[in-house]
């Protein structure tokens, strides 16, 4: 019998789909052909409404660009600030904006682990890393004031100190959350289920990672040890001891326990930081909002979030508000350029935990 | 790599069963509603908002990223300078709860509380006029009686604060930039210019801390655009400042020193920090800008053919001849002193306000075409019925220039306040005494006071001398402001509150030895009337060899001839009754200033003034 090529929608309507985010699939049998991503069901023109906001009411508004992991969007935009506007930041702050990043990206892996689970039909490791996710939420909760959008780094530091009892807190929470990563393990990472269906599927090699823009896990699995923490180090890095897993065969496998090394990882960084942070204060005062105008120039900072290097450049032409923003979102390459690369030969029963263990943010993506 | 990892190479179908453990633990999960889980102490959750403390600044609303709160006039506050009648609502249809309007306000009433949850099935009932416990018994109910099942923005729980506004975070700077002064140490040895005055940079980091919420634009009696002007200072645009200011103020160089400022008494960010240097930059704006000439550029409106008479060039007479001029009319200022400033130019001392400073704003007044006649007294050199006949419309711009005695025995033998500052500033100047007495608690007083502290060190050098003043007020009724009193006492005046003076004592050969004094019961009565009784058996007696009256100042009216002055309405607190105009009983004769208004100070004067100006330029465009 004769096989036809057929054009097959995966998503935006679709229960494995990484959000608003759609790929369009030429088929013949069961094997993919060609994939073509669309994105845009999430543009929110982020960068543009910014040019209309005073510097400060930005800082509410840029950690809504990524969901999963919205810390990394409040520090980018405070570094840029600060780096404009020539603002030290007190140390202690520096270790708090740690903290806060160490635990959005666990709550980003947590979150991870669900979905990439989901995809392939796990569903009780979801259950448990999104039960553990909330612990982590409770905490930013008891920190910021917030769970989903903590709007708590702002240019000239972090928006207040550390409550009372949030060291205890956070300990006893990575204690459990260590407690429970050998379960995690025993039921998904070491399930031969889970290896089976992920070594060896969507190889990348080391060369066209580096060519299509990979970071973060996508570009470490081939083999890079390509991290910002260490390769460019900001907030309280420099000071602390850490190691970036690195994997050699660029396949989802690799991926996926990236995602689970550097978990053990996070945990040993925000513990770190407790005991080296010292006393004071952890803000430095910016100007009146009304009347702050940040010196002409322009800047591009970048840091790892939990799912590359995430970048921003920013231009102020010495006015109260920004005259250009714009995002270099790691899931930008990997979502289009990369899933659209490793799609090609797949089989359609992978195209979802591809596409998971490219890490993709679909609001990244779109901004 | 890390030690903690039991990962596997190749997995294993059998370690996922450990799994099964779990079935025969406690669940993690809440049975929510049943079980609850309490919101972080710092929570974002919705509104509260303090009435009593919100002055309805609307900063809150200007710092909103997403437009969602709006200000909305309550109308059973009642508005005043400072406190606007307008509270902010919100509209949680747009409101983000990033709490930026938190660490805005500059009160600290706006705080966000720990509920979140709006059960409603009203679409319209999304927005909340924010309230708290205190002052909303209605839809604020104690823990015991809230009920998850009815919250919503009409059900909240009371006490159930979040996140709150914190001064070390706060988005305004709560602390002003310090105006550098001479030390008092060195300023009592002479009558140099306490205050130095902001260098550019100080000035532009004080008008940088201004929320431009324009709470004292209200409250200024003369409407200054003071958020205008402070933003011009700091854009570093000084002459545009100086053209606002102008706008409302002739006389920026004077009031940027001694004005009473009560903008600065409604500040929003003076409710917890330290309020505007609002003087100071207006002080800033006029001493930077050198001639004001080229600077400000200011032209007479096309000439009228009228004119008009003003008495006394004080900052009534001078602002009503200002605003005048630029109408075009032809403006003739008469006063008895020999330069312009009026009650400024001999009250003042001179290390508050040199008379250079008042020359400044005199001479550039003069060079719009104002005519200026100093050292004509009128009554006397000129005749009143004269200027009635002779110009279109006249302004009394008097002030009080009289000093009241306390009439004592032997007050004769006193020295008037006005006498002395006069004689000082701008007279032969004053043999002072060793040991002096000032009777009074008011701002003269400080002045006259603080001068005799001078003196006695210029005339005396190395010498022991004592100032010390007597006043019927006790400390916290005393009506001399709280800087004056303190700067007073840091240059070492001797105070002696709630002691009225009873008898001047003298020797034979008629020097003063001394003042007797009797203790203050109270100072005013039961309706808050100045009323004084005093203890008759606790008496004092102050030595000294000079004692100076400055218990307060009354007008001199004896330039108007009696049939003319019998027409002159008063009000019941003696004052001259004018109309919205500003003008009096007497056809074409206005007035303002000090004979007009309570207040008795400059600014009210120039808002007089204002008002005169439109009244006379109505009055002689009609003709």
């Amino acid at each position: 019998m004769d096989e036809r090529e057929l054009e097959l929608f995966f998503g935006p309507q679709h229960m494995g789909m990484v959000g608003n985010f759609s790929i369009t699939l030429k088929v013949r049998g069961d094997r993919v052909v060609e994939a073509r991503a669309n994105p845009g069901y999430l543009h929110r023109g982020f960068a543009k409404m910014m040019e209309y906001r005073v510097w400060i009411q930005n800082f509410p508004l840029v950690c809504r660009i990524n969901v999963m992991d919205p810390d990394p969007y409040e520090l980018i935009y405070a570094m840029g600030v600060e780096e404009l506007a020539g603002i030290e930041v007190p140390e202690r702050a520096k270790y708090i904006r740690t903290i806060v990043m160490e635990l959005s990206r666990l709550a980003s892996h947590l979150a991870w682990i669900w979905a990439y689970g989901n995809a392939l039909g796990f569903d009780t490791i979801g259950q448990w890393s999104m039960g553990d996710r909330d612990y982590i939420i409770d905490l930013l909760e008891f920190l910021t004031g917030g769970r989903i959008y903590h709007i708590y780094i702002w240019p000239g530091g972090v928006r207040r100190d550390l409550p009372d009892g949030f060291e205890e807190k956070t300990l006893k929470i990575l204690d459990t959350l260590e407690g429970h990563l050998p379960e995690y393990d025993d039921v998904f990472f070491n399930n031969r289920l889970f290896v089976t269906r992920a070594r060896g599927v969507a190889k990348i090699t080391k060369e066209e990672a580096i060519e299509l823009g990979a970071t973060g896990q996508v570009l470490r699995a081939t083999g890079v040890k390509m991290d910002i923490r260490k390769l460019e180090p900001y907030a309280a890095y420099p000071y602390l001891d850490f190691e970036i897993p690195v994997r050699e065969d660029g396949d989802s496998y690799s991926r996926m326990m990236l995602i689970r090394e550097e978990m053990d990882q996070s945990i040993s960084i925000i513990r770190q930081c407790f005991k080296k942070m010292p006393k004071g204060p952890v803000y430095h005062r910016v100007p009146n909002p009304f009347k702050w105008k940040v010196p002409k120039g322009e800047t591009y900072v970048r840091m790892e979030s939990a799912r590359g290097e995430l970048g921003l450049y920013m231009v102020s032409t010495g006015e109260d508000k920004p005259y250009r923003v714009h995002f270099r979102p790691p899931s930008l390459p990997h979502g289009i350029l990369i899933l659209e690369k490793l799609l090609k030969g797949a089989s359609i029963a992978d195209v979802g935990h591809i596409m998971m263990s490219l890490y993709i943010a679909a609001p990244e993506v779109d901004r | 790599m890390s030690g903690k990892s039991t990962i596997k190479k190749n997995g294993s179908i059998f370690s996922p069963f450990k799994a099964l453990k779990f079935l025969f633990k406690k669940p993690h999960t809440l049975r929510f509603p049943f079980e609850q889980k309490e919101a972080s102490p710092r929570w974002r959750g919705f509104h509260l908002n303090d009435w009593d403390k919100c002055t309805g600044c609307g900063n809150c609303a200007d710092i909103c990223p997403n437009k969602a709160i709006t200000m909305v006039k309550v109308p059973e506050i009642e508005a005043k300078p400072g406190r606007k009648n307008e509270r902010p609502q919100i509209d949680y249809g747009r409101c983000c709860y990033c709490g930026l309007c938190v660490d805005i306000c500059p009160t600290g009433s706006l705080r966000l509380a720990r509920d979140y949850i709006h059960i409603d099935h009203g679409t319209k009932s999304f927005t909340l006029l924010a309230k708290d416990e205190k002052t909303d018994k209605e839809h604020f109910v104690s823990k015991e009686n809230y009920s998850l099942f009815n919250a919503s923005l009409a059900h909240r729980m009371s006490n159930n604060e979040g996140f709150v506004s914190d001064l070390e975070y706060s988005l305004f700077e709560p602390e002003r930039v310090p105006m550098p002064q001479v030390p008092a140490e060195e300023r009592k040895l002479s009558f140099i210019e306490q205050v130095i005055g902001y260098s550019r940079e100080e000035a532009k980091k004080e008008a940088s801390r201004c929320l431009e919420c324009g709470l004292c634009e209200e409250a200024c009696p003369a409407h200054l655009k003071i958020s205008d002007y402070i933003r011009a200072i700091y854009e570093d645009k000084p002459v545009d400042a100086l053209k606002k200011i102008y706008e409302d103020n002739p006389i920026p160089s004077i009031c940027g020193r001694i004005c009473m400022k009560p903008c600065e008494d409604v500040c929003s960010i003076g409710v917890r920090g330290e309020p505007l240097a609002i003087r100071w930059l207006k002080r800033y704006a006029a001493d930077v800008v050198e001639d004001y000439v080229s600077a400000l550029n200011i032209k007479p409106g096309k000439p009228t053919g009228k004119r008009v008479a003003v008495i006394g060039a004080g900052p009534a007479g001078l602002s009503v001849a200002y605003f005048l001029r630029l109408k075009g009319h032809d403006v003739t200022v008469f006063d008895s002193l020999p330069g312009g400033g009026g009650m400024m130019r001999i009250g003042p001392p001179p290390y508050r306000l040199p008379v250079e400073s008042i020359d400044k704003d005199v001479n550039y007044i003069a060079s719009l075409g104002v005519e200026f006649r100093f050292n004509t007294t009128i009554g006397k050199d000129v005749l009143f019925e004269d200027l009635l006949r002779d110009y279109d419309a006249v302004f009394l711009g008097i002030g009080t220039t009289v000093s009241r005695s306390t009439r004592v025995k032997n007050a004769d033998k006193a020295m008037l306040a006005l006498d002395f500052l006069k004689n000082n500033k701008i007279g032969k100047g004053v043999k002072i005494g060793r040991e002096v007495i000032v009777i009074g608690g008011g701002n003269v007083a400080m002045d006259v006071a603080r001068e005799s502290i001078r003196l006695q060190h210029i005339q005396y050098p190395g010498e022991k001398t004592v100032t010390k003043t007597v006043s019927l007020e006790d400390w916290d009724e005393m009506p001399a402001t709280k800087e004056e009193i303190e700067e007073a006492k840091e240059e070492g005046v001797v105070f002696n509150p709630a002691w009225g003076p009873k008898e001047i004592r003298i020797d034979e050969e008629g020097n003063i030895k001394g003042l007797q004094c009797v203790k203050v019961k109270s100072v005013f009565d039961e309706q808050g009337r100045f009323h004084p009784t005093f203890y008759e058996d606790k008496e004092m007696f102050l030595e000294g060899d000079m004692v100076i009256e400055a218990i307060g100042q009354a007008p001199d009216f004896s330039f108007i001839p009696d049939e003319m002055m019998k027409k002159l309405e008063f009000t019941p607190r003696r004052k001259v009754k004018v109309d919205e105009n500003g003008q009096t009983s007497i056809p074409k004769v206005f007035a303002g200033g000090d004979i007009v208004n309570l207040n008795l100070n400059a600014i009210t004067a120039i808002a007089d003034a204002k008002v005169a100006a439109e009244g006379i330029d109505k009055l002689l465009s009609s003709k």
